[in-house]
């Protein structure tokens, strides 16, 4: 810490100008961001319906609506995050709680690191390439399911691997004094302790997967019909947005629908993580709310 | 310390989990290097002076320097940007407030890109047109990729920041230090690593932005002069010409996208060097 | 933390069961799907054409039952390698086939005209070829020259590779090098959005696209070029020049379900799916 923290007479002042500031600038942001959502809800709010939820769609998505593109969505979130959390949470354990005295983790993290900067349409390629064709899966919901959890990886191992690191030395001493295993420490103690970072990581996930649109239309298609299994070609949400505004003629009404679709889609996700990792952990999901507010 | 058979297991499942993690680059890379190889091979990087494959011109220049001027853009307003609206979120803003403002972002943050491009072209380009130019601009793209990594930035700044010992707010405020104070000296300084990685993620994301970019930037390969020129990045050159490219083109394409990953491991392997240097101040 | 143990243990391995048999169940299911190739079409390409092309083939599905019909995008190049390597049955190209891949069949399904689009307030209505070859060669950059308003030219064109560029490219006589242009799009509707929002900005767009985009509302209006003025209806009868057709690509004569298939893109069920997609059945 900084010697000569002794009060100064201005840093009331200071805490003043930084409060304005920080509002000013926070609702900048959010002003920004209010005005994208209100022109959403505003263009997408009419044509919401529940018809518009249960219809597949027709004459090229500007009728019916996105019952399979839901379903397709889906199905490649849930193939993406099955994929991803093992592997992210292996790496993420392994990271923070093995393997600080290895160079070798170094370089894991470097890689992770790049491959949160791989292109999104490189990604796309790379999937079709891998996926698609060397694997021989296909236009498939679960080649799509699998090149989004490429993408997905690195924030949830970023998420995850700082939570663990947050947790205080003197609870991991406590359980090797009490003979606990490594194994049981992480259940028991680390993973517990570090679960709003886990839920943190999951929702930032979940929000970058169902943002995705160029990795998935090479990988998991175009194709608008009911997915009768994972081996299946599907449309997903960011994909259908993408056709009609860009590919469709008079398609923009319907894809501002889809938009609003997406939104609530993620709030619904999000709402149900923090669910699930709440029951769980035993409600350990409580942020560390602030002390002292003013 | 004592191995039960679970231990033992874990010592051999995570190191592999955390292989297959990085594996998975180090496949992306070897398949572009594959890809590309007939147009490293062919030499013609070197002897083109203007992008156009039609005539046999690879020249990738305005594409690398498009690309780093709108990252460059993006991280240097989204960086102070995202950094207040975590300090509002975490410190400054009442509760049931905070937690709407998280809210917002946690929304923002899965919006496709499409429909931030879409947005900006229909809403903000024709805004820049009128004052200045065609409106398709580095200003525009710019401006839409700092609103794509703006909340997700600002999330993982707030979390690192959430790390905060409490003892030591506690101690400060103990001590009669105010907020700012409290903020400036000790909740920052403390997340400079979490805040740094936030800031490196958001921008090798903002260095592979696809979509936006492709909507708003105008894609004219040339070396801009003005932030009201038009100008393509790598990724949207990839995207605009791939789906008709074929032999060289198609090479050459692929090699953009080689060189755009050695542009985020300069990146990364530089942001390695500076949280060193941190851990040692 | 340590008293809940059992309570915890017990709901991890529950939730861990609950999702082996989540993942077999998805698994059992995914393979259960008929993967048949005799009732399976595979159709990749043009994103021109594309839904087109996925109406076309949910009718197809609606009188052939038991038939499944996949269309896929990536670009008239991918479809035609992909439809000669094998990997799509059918390819999908909104051009005419190149020199090197003559040795493909190509079956036009319709036409599409290409129309210059200049902004609704622009008083501009007619250019001719050599007025259009000086604005994309950047000789002419204000519209006073043309009798409009005293402002930069904004010159809107499309992205390499495309077949609608190649196709300006070929009829006003220029050379990709030559266009000095302010904006390139990729897709249609992508230049469609770029001129509505630019008053002083010129481009070329599909005419069906355009004609719809002005049926409702959209701040663009189409000009005469050369004397013509684009419409469907002069692309059908051949007096409008700037006309490319879409096509289906196969690489031999088509048999079995691609024969039918490709058989019923000629009838006319599929005439109105082409005119609700706002591109041009072939005149017969």
């Amino acid at each position: 810490m900084h010697s000569g923290l002794a009060l100064r007479c201005d840093s009331r002042l200071l805490d003043r100008v930084a409060q304005t500031l920080l509002w000013l600038l926070a609702a900048l942001v959010c002003g920004v961001f209010c005005w994208l959502l209100f022109d959403i809800v505003i263009e997408g709010g009419a044509g919401l319906s529940w018809s518009f939820l249960s219809q597949l769609p027709e004459d090229a998505g500007r009728a019916g609506g996105i019952a399979s593109i839901l379903v397709a969505t889906l199905a490649v979130l849930v193939v993406c995050l099955s994929v991803a959390l093992p592997i992210g949470l292996g790496t993420a354990i392994w990271l923070a709680e093995y393997s600080d005295h290895l160079i070798v983790a170094r370089w894991v993290r470097r890689s992770l690191q790049l491959l949160a900067g791989v292109p999104s349409i490189v990604i796309g390629l790379f999937g079709y390439a891998f996926f698609c064709r060397a694997l021989g899966l296909g236009y498939s919901l679960l080649a799509g399911g699998l090149t989004l959890a490429c993408m997905v990886l690195p924030l949830l191992v970023g998420a995850l691997e700082a939570g663990l690191r947050a947790v205080p030395e003197p609870l991991r001493q406590g359980a090797a004094a009490l003979g606990l295993s490594q194994a049981g420490t992480l259940l028991h103690l680390l993973l517990p302790a570090a679960a709003p970072a886990l839920m943190a990581g999951l929702i930032l996930s979940v929000g970058r997967a169902l943002a995705e649109t160029a990795a998935l239309l090479f990988t998991s298609g175009y194709v608008t019909r009911m997915p009768e299994s994972l081996a299946d070609s599907g449309r997903v949400l960011s994909v259908h947005i993408f056709d009609l505004t860009m590919n469709v003629a008079g398609g923009d009404h319907y894809a501002y629908t889809t938009a609003l679709v997406l939104l609530g889609l993620l709030c619904a996700i999000n709402a149900l993580a923090r669910l699930a990792v709440g029951v769980l952990f035993n409600g350990n999901v409580r942020r560390n709310e602030q002390v002292f507010s003013q | 310390m004592y191995r039960s058979r679970i231990d033992r297991l874990l010592q051999i499942a995570l190191p592999l989990l955390a292989l297959l993690a990085a594996v998975i680059v180090l496949l992306i890379l070897w398949f572009l290097w594959l890809e590309s190889w007939p147009f490293i091979a062919s030499g013609d990087l070197f002897n083109s002076n203007s992008w156009h494959p039609s005539e046999s011109q690879y020249n990738l220049l305005p594409m690398v320097l498009g690309t780093l001027v709108t990252a460059l853009g993006a991280v240097v307003l989204a960086a102070p940007l995202g950094l207040a609206a975590a300090l509002f979120c975490r410190f400054y803003a009442p509760q049931p407030l905070a937690r709407i403002y998280r809210w917002i972002l946690e929304l923002m943050a899965g919006i496709p890109s499409v429909v931030y491009g879409f947005w900006g072209l229909v809403v903000l380009v024709p805004m820049i047109a009128r004052w200045q130019g065609p409106g398709t601009s580095i200003l525009a793209g710019i401006l839409v990729l700092t609103l794509m990594i703006l909340p997700t930035a600002s999330l993982l700044a707030e979390a690192a920041l959430e790390k905060t010992p409490e003892h030591w707010i506690a101690g400060a405020y103990a001590l009669g230090l105010n907020r700012w104070v409290m903020v400036r000296h000790l909740a920052i300084p403390h997340a400079y690593g979490g805040l740094l990685n936030a800031l490196l993620l958001q921008a090798a994301r903002a260095l592979g932005e696809t979509m936006a970019v492709l909507m708003v930037c105008g894609n004219i390969a040339v070396l801009p002069s003005s932030l009201f020129n038009p100008v393509r990045t790598l990724s949207a050159n990839i995207a605009l010409e791939m789906a008709y490219a074929l032999d060289t083109h198609r090479a050459a394409l692929y090699f953009s996208g080689l060189l755009l990953l050695l542009t985020v491991l300069l990146l990364v392997l530089g942001a390695g060097r500076l949280r060193q240097e941190y851990k040692h101040a | 933390m340590i008293c809940n143990d059992k309570l915890f243990a017990y709901r991890f391995t529950l939730f861990g069961r609950v999702l082996t048999v989540v993942l077999l169940g998805v698994l059992l299911v995914s393979c259960s799907s008929e993967r048949n190739k005799a009732n399976h079409l595979q159709i990749t390409g043009s994103s021109t054409m594309a839904p087109l092309l996925t109406e076309i083939a949910k009718a197809f599905e609606q009188r052939h039952p038991h038939t499944r019909i996949d269309v896929q995008t990536g670009g008239s190049s991918r479809g035609v390698v992909d439809t000669r390597t094998g990997l799509a049955d059918i390819g999908m190209a909104s051009r005419a086939l190149k020199p090197q891949e003559r040795d493909l069949k190509a079956h036009t399904i319709a036409r599409d005209g290409i129309a210059i689009i200049v902004h609704r307030d622009n008083p501009i209505t007619a250019l001719s070829r050599a007025q259009v070859q000086a604005i994309y060669r950047g000789e002419q950059r204000n519209w006073q020259h043309f009798g409009g308003h005293d402002a930069d030219i904004n010159v809107v064109s499309k992205a390499e590779g495309r077949s609608t560029l190649e196709l300006f490219l070929d009829y006003f006589e220029l050379r990709s090098s030559d266009i000095k242009a302010h904006t390139i799009i990729g897709d249609n509707e992508q230049g469609i959005k770029t001129v509505e929002g630019n008053p002083n900005a010129i481009g070329y767009v599909s005419i069906g696209t355009a004609q719809y985009s002005v049926e409702q509302g959209v701040a663009i209006k189409l000009l005469a070029t050369s004397g013509v003025i684009p419409s469907s209806e002069a692309v059908r009868n051949g007096t409008f020049p700037l006309s490319r057709p879409l096509n289906l690509v196969t690489v031999k004569e088509p048999q079995g379900l691609a024969a039918q298939f490709i058989a019923f893109t000629h009838s006319a069920a599929v005439e109105s799916l082409i005119e609700q997609q706002y591109f041009v059945p072939l005149a017969h």
